[in-house]
């Protein structure tokens, strides 16, 4: 005990005479750990405390206070009662001791056991002895952090100092400047608003000494120390400012004069605590103000070049309106919503009827910002404006008036939230349907397209008010639609008609299975008109277009499960159809309805009547037909059917896989284990029509046959697509029959098609040992191919190493290694060279059919990343080893693997890449050079460091590239050039008038689209660093 | 477009743009030289800023298609402009603006000729014979504060 006093008392000594400041967190752990206690450090400190030098005391003081920030937990409710009265002291003490006096107060406010009243007696103290603000930063966030801490813990007692409490924070804040200490400080401020502490006649003031920092301007130094940001102290202040609605009669002026503001970000801030406060007054603290606030937003919102400004102005007005519809009404007083309403209907509405002036957007944007606040407000603003849009419309004869008023409609009709919460309320449109409707359905027969395009718009908005629409409308609607299918040439009107139709179709299934598939599939039956002369006659473009828009059409309207029934088998009635040679359908045509099916099959629901249509009727149909053709097309020299046509038969790929991937997983590995007994046994029992000859046997075909062998692109859509829980029977038989075809067939399609299912299989195969000797036995076949000079199949064993590879990276899988390092090694090969690099594309960029997620592959996060950062030395090494001739393939795979990098990884990597992609654009190769630039150009948006270094070298290479020969080199360069001109000022500057010379030559291209590529790069180029450009 | 300021014409006329010219097979095609066209000339002008509006000035109708008119064999440009009311006090500003723009994007074989649309302006003489001064041109660029008004005009809009 002895020793620990002794030691105690020379750390003291230690700390107060001989200034070291580390004995003070000695000290505290000696505490901590029970040697001394903090009355022996006060006898202790005793002579020090005492002492005639403020110096002195200072210095102990500080030691006391710091031990107790390290020990406030463990004192007692006696100690803590005595520390503060002595403290308290302290601060009537020396100046020199108010600092650490208060750190030491700091301290005990977080204490839990404080005595009752001795909060209060510690900030009455503190209000009367000290002055904040002519303290240093650091004491000032003392004083907060005390005031904070306490209003945690002993809320009731500074309540019961009632307005003085109050009183002392106004005036210790008074005049705070650091923004650390403000964000503390608008804290204090919140919470004595908004716990409802009593601020008596200090209101004012309170509001006075926060609102003084409004609107903020605050830009914080370059490094950002203390990582406080403007908009963190525009929300803490806001949320000051508006907390009550007792400030309104001060915020609400100062919000009319900030509007004023030239500052862009003034006006901003000033509608954004607009918005904020309207949700928390009534309408007895707006109503002073209301015409100020009015005037200022119309202003604002007719005036504003900024659409940010606009649009922030107008939630704004939303929020007032929807403030006032909350309000209570007085039995004497009028309906304040109504007045604010017909002030704003009264100013705007006049606009409304000149639909060629700039004014009307401005106005109809507040009406409807007005009418959105509320039902009630909607239901004002309608019965205001909405006659006399109707009347207008049919009036004018000019379309484009119409058209202004028609979207102006369409901004009034299209539900809002509002809207839909209220449903049983009805519709605040029931009164304007009847002529709603007429005006939708007269604008759809015009022949105007804008008009047109607008009318569906409105009429998808109209069909969103549930129980607005009735039965006959929508029939009518149904009617038009189709004839707009049916006639309506202009592309945009029809993608328009098809949104719409879409959409109500949705709603109202029924309309259009009775009113619209029937007259599309009549339509698309239609013989074309027969010539007589028995020739070709097929297709004049218009049916052509006609059959396809019907197609399409089909697609856009099957969501719903009774729609599906009656759309899919139009569409595979075009199939057979096409198949048997009958009805003249082009492979165009069909290659639609392939995909129109796959459409379908994207956005059905997932429902059990949907996924038995396309597992039970339509696959089997489409590999029954696939069958038939390809069975057909040998032996007889007939004309062949067309659907072994590649691109019919592609067609067909993405329906299945997408219809496999999607609907019903049971129902999913049912249609997989009846491919795969179809194509590995010939078992031919699930298919629709049943004459087929006996042994099929579609894997084991040579190439002769390769109109049979091709369909294993069908197999690969029911197998490959499948969730990975689904299990496909007889891996084994399978994997090793698609392995010899895809080593040994010739055909393109065939040989392609098995390696991608090959691939597709192997990435959902379960790890072990099984699968690791499977691709040991796959890659030591391909390399004997590979290897021996004579082999026919080097293509073949090429595609599927790069397939294999790609399925094997994609999962992480530890063997792909060696496969990708083949690859590597191919690239100085000087047959397959070129084919390996751009087999690099294949491995790093998403495929359509196979190996994609929405097939439900193995596909790990970043895995290109991490292709990179393992293999880039590799490219590196060997680029710079090969021989001159063979370089090109190097920059071409690295090109293809750096252009299907994310951005953030390209940045960080360009460095170490730059020379080689500098190098790169001068390589002579011109699919060397788009691929670079095209690399190049979006990192250019915004660009490293590194590349400012190169400047020089990019920009002298970029504009030699503005004269190739290639016009997509010269549009590529020229972008490039383009994003250089945003780079700093003071960097590309010298470059200016070079630039400027060179691209003169561009200007006078003989393509427009470089021309006009040309324009945009010269014309930034000039706006640098001249006056008001840049 | 501060608050209080007013503008001289607050709530003009507005009308449609025109969309982007549709691609033909010819402008992909290698071989094919692409004659410097009407509507080539108006898609440089018409996006143009209006010195006062957040508009362009094929919005208010000071540039029209059929207002253009070039000779590619002969190198010659003319484009005439109409200011949306006769007293504009803008027109100058607004030609030389067209002018510099054209300057900056065509080759530099073509002559270059920028005037109002006859009948359209109060002063439209002395302005056409300021915007056909060579000399008046250059020496109006030289001027920091013109520079800076007609850049803006030429600047793509951000907002």
């Amino acid at each position: 005990m002895a020793a620990d006093s002794a030691l105690l008392v020379g750390l003291v000594e230690e700390f107060v005479s001989g200034q070291q400041d580390s004995k003070a967190a000695d000290t505290a752990t000696g505490i901590k750990a029970g040697k001394f206690t903090i009355l022996q450090l006060v006898e202790a400190l005793g002579l020090s405390l005492t002492s005639s030098q403020p110096q002195t005391r200072a210095r102990a003081v500080q030691l006391l206070s710091q031990v107790l920030q390290e020990c406030y937990a463990d004192l007692s409710e006696q100690e803590v009662e005595v520390l503060i009265a002595f403290y308290e002291n302290r601060l009537k003490d020396h100046y020199v001791i108010t600092p650490h006096a208060l750190q030491g107060l700091k301290a005990l406010t977080k204490c839990t056991v404080l005595p009752p009243g001795s909060a209060v007696s510690m900030l009455k103290s503190l209000f009367q002895d000290v002055h904040v603000q002519s303290l240093m930063l650091a004491e000032r966030a003392h004083v907060y952090n005390m005031l904070i801490n306490l209003m945690g813990s002993r809320e009731e007692e500074l309540k019961g100092l009632g307005a003085d409490f109050v009183f002392g924070f106004v005036q210790s804040m008074d005049g705070e400047r650091d923004p650390r200490n403000l964000l503390l400080a608008f804290q204090i401020a919140r919470n004595i608003i908004h716990r409802n502490y009593d601020m008596g006649k200090f209101t004012e003031e309170l509001f006075e000494v926060t609102s003084c920092y409004f609107p903020i301007d605050f830009s914080p130094p370059p490094n950002d120390p203390h990582g406080i940001t403007k908009e963190e102290l525009i929300l803490t202040l806001r949320a000051v400012l508006t907390g009550t609605p007792s400030f309104a009669e001060f915020l609400l002026p100062l919000i009319i004069e900030k509007l004023d503001s030239d500052v862009q970000s003034a006006k901003l801030d000033s509608l954004q605590t607009l918005s904020a406060c309207a949700s928390v007054y009534e309408y007895k603290d707006l109503a002073e103000f209301l015409p100020g606030l009015w005037a200022s937003l119309r202003r604002e919102v007719f005036q504003t070049a900024s659409e940010r400004v606009e649009s922030t102005g107008l939630s704004a007005l939303s929020a007032l309106t929807s403030c006032l519809s909350r309000s209570v009404l007085n039995s004497d007083s009028e309906d304040s919503l109504n007045v604010f309403l017909d002030q704003v209907i009264k100013d705007c509405e006049h606009h409304l009827s000149e639909p060629d002036l700039k004014l009307v957007w401005p106005s109809a944007k507040l009406l409807q910002a007005a009418s959105s606040a509320s039902y009630r407000a909607s239901y004002r603003v309608a019965a205001a404006v909405m006659p006399s849009l109707i009347e207008q419309y049919n009036n004018r004869t000019q379309c484009a008036h119409r058209r202004t008023l028609l979207e102006v409609v369409q901004g009034f009709v299209q539900p809002s939230k509002i809207g839909q919460s209220n449903m049983e309320d009805e519709s605040v449109l029931s009164d304007f349907r009847a002529s709603l409707c007429s005006v939708v359905f007269s604008a759809l027969t015009e022949s105007n397209a804008g008009l047109q395009v607008t009318a569906t718009r409105v009429l998808t908005a109209l069909a969103q008010h549930t129980g607005l629409l009735q039965q006959a409308d929508v029939e009518q609607a149904v009617a038009h639609l189709t004839r707009l299918v049916l006639g309506e040439a202009d592309a945009t009107v029809s993608v328009a008609v098809l949104d719409c139709a879409g959409s109500l179709a949705k709603l109202h299934p029924a309309a259009f299975i009775t009113n619209m598939v029937p007259h599309l599939k009549d339509q698309i039956f239609t013989e074309p008109m027969a010539l007589g002369d028995g020739s070709t006659l097929c297709q004049e473009p218009s049916q052509h277009a006609v059959r396809q828009r019907c197609v399409s059409a089909l697609a856009a309207v099957s969501s719903q499960p009774s729609v599906v029934q009656e759309s899919t088998p139009v569409l595979l009635q075009v199939l057979s159809s096409a198949h048997t040679g009958s009805g003249c359908f082009s492979s165009e045509e069909v290659v639609s309805v392939c995909h129109s099916l796959q459409r379908i099959a994207e956005q059905a629901q997932d429902t059990e009547e949907t996924s038995h249509i396309f597992h039970d009727i339509i696959i089997p149909r489409l590999l029954g037909l696939a069958l038939q053709a390809a069975l057909q097309g040998e032996g007889h020299a007939g004309p062949r059917s067309p659907l072994v046509e590649e691109s019919i038969i592609s067609a067909m790929v993405p329906v299945i896989s997408t219809t496999c991937a999607r609907l019903q997983p049971t129902l999913a590995s049912q249609t997989a284990s009846r491919a795969v007994s179809l194509f590995l046994d010939g078992d031919v029992s699930f298919l629709p029509d049943k004459a087929f000859p006996d042994h099929i046997q579609l894997l084991k075909k040579q190439s002769q046959y390769w109109s049979q062998s091709q369909m294993v692109c069908l197999l690969m859509a029911c197998v490959c697509s499948l969730p990975r829980s689904v299990e496909v029977p007889q891996m084994d038989r399978l994997l090793a029959e698609l392995e010899e075809l895809s080593c040994s067939n010739s055909h393109p399609l065939s040989y392609t098609s098995a390696a991608k299912c090959y691939a597709g299989l192997v990435n959902k195969a379960p790890p072990g040992d099984s699968l690791e000797s499977l691709i040991e036995r796959t890659m030591k076949r391909v390399c004997s191919e590979l290897d021996s000079p004579s082999s026919p199949q080097h293509t073949q064993a090429l595609t599927l190493l790069m397939w294999v590879a790609k399925a094997l990276l994609l999962r992480y899988h530890p063997l792909s290694t060696t496969l990708t390092d083949k690859l590597f090694s191919l690239l100085s090969d000087s047959e397959l060279g070129t084919s390996a690099a751009d087999g690099f594309s294949l491995l790093m960029s998403d495929s359509v059919d196979v190996l994609n997620r929405g097939c439900h592959a193995d596909v790990r996060i970043m895995y290109r990343q991490r292709f990179f950062t393992e293999n880039s030395a590799k490219l590196v090494q060997g680029f710079n080893s090969a021989p001159p001739e063979k370089k090109s393939c190097y920059l071409k795979a690295l090109s293809h693997i750096v252009n299907n990098l994310p951005r953030q990884v390209q940045l960080s990597e360009l460095p170490a890449l730059l020379p080689l992609l500098l190098e790169a654009l001068s390589c002579p190769d011109q699919g060397v050079q788009l691929s670079t630039l095209s690399c190049l150009q979006p990192v250019l948006l915004d660009p490293p460091s590194a590349l400012i270094t190169q400047l020089e070298a990019l920009v002298s290479r970029l504009l030699a590239l503005t004269s190739s020969p290639a016009m997509k080199v010269r549009i590529a360069s020229l972008r490039c050039v383009h994003a250089v001109s945003r780079f700093p000022e003071h960097e590309v500057m010298p470059f200016r008038t070079r630039v400027l010379r060179a691209l003169a030559a561009p200007l006078g291209d003989n393509k427009r689209l470089v021309r006009s590529e040309a324009v945009k790069a010269r014309g930034e180029w000039f706006l640098l660093g001249s006056p008001g450009g840049r | 477009m501060a608050g209080g300021l007013r503008l001289e014409n607050a709530n003009p006329l507005i009308f449609q743009r025109s969309g982007v010219r549709l691609l033909t097979a010819n402008d992909e095609d290698e071989d094919v030289v692409d004659p410097i066209d009407d509507r080539e000339i108006f898609d440089l002008i018409r996006s143009i800023n209006d010195p006062e509006h957040p508009l362009s000035l094929e919005e208010l109708n000071v540039v029209e298609q059929v207002r253009v008119r070039v000779n590619d064999q002969e190198n010659t440009v003319g484009v005439e402009f109409t200011p949306t009311i006769p007293h504009c006090s803008m027109a100058t500003l607004i030609g030389l603006s067209i002018k510099v723009k054209l300057l900056r994007s065509l080759p530099e074989r073509f002559k270059i000729d920028v005037c109002i649309t006859p009948g359209t302006h109060a002063s439209e003489e002395a302005v056409n014979k300021q915007l056909a001064d060579k000399e008046r041109v250059a020496a109006a660029l030289e001027n920091a504060q013109l520079l800076e008004v007609v850049n803006q005009c030429l600047s793509t809009r951000t907002l």
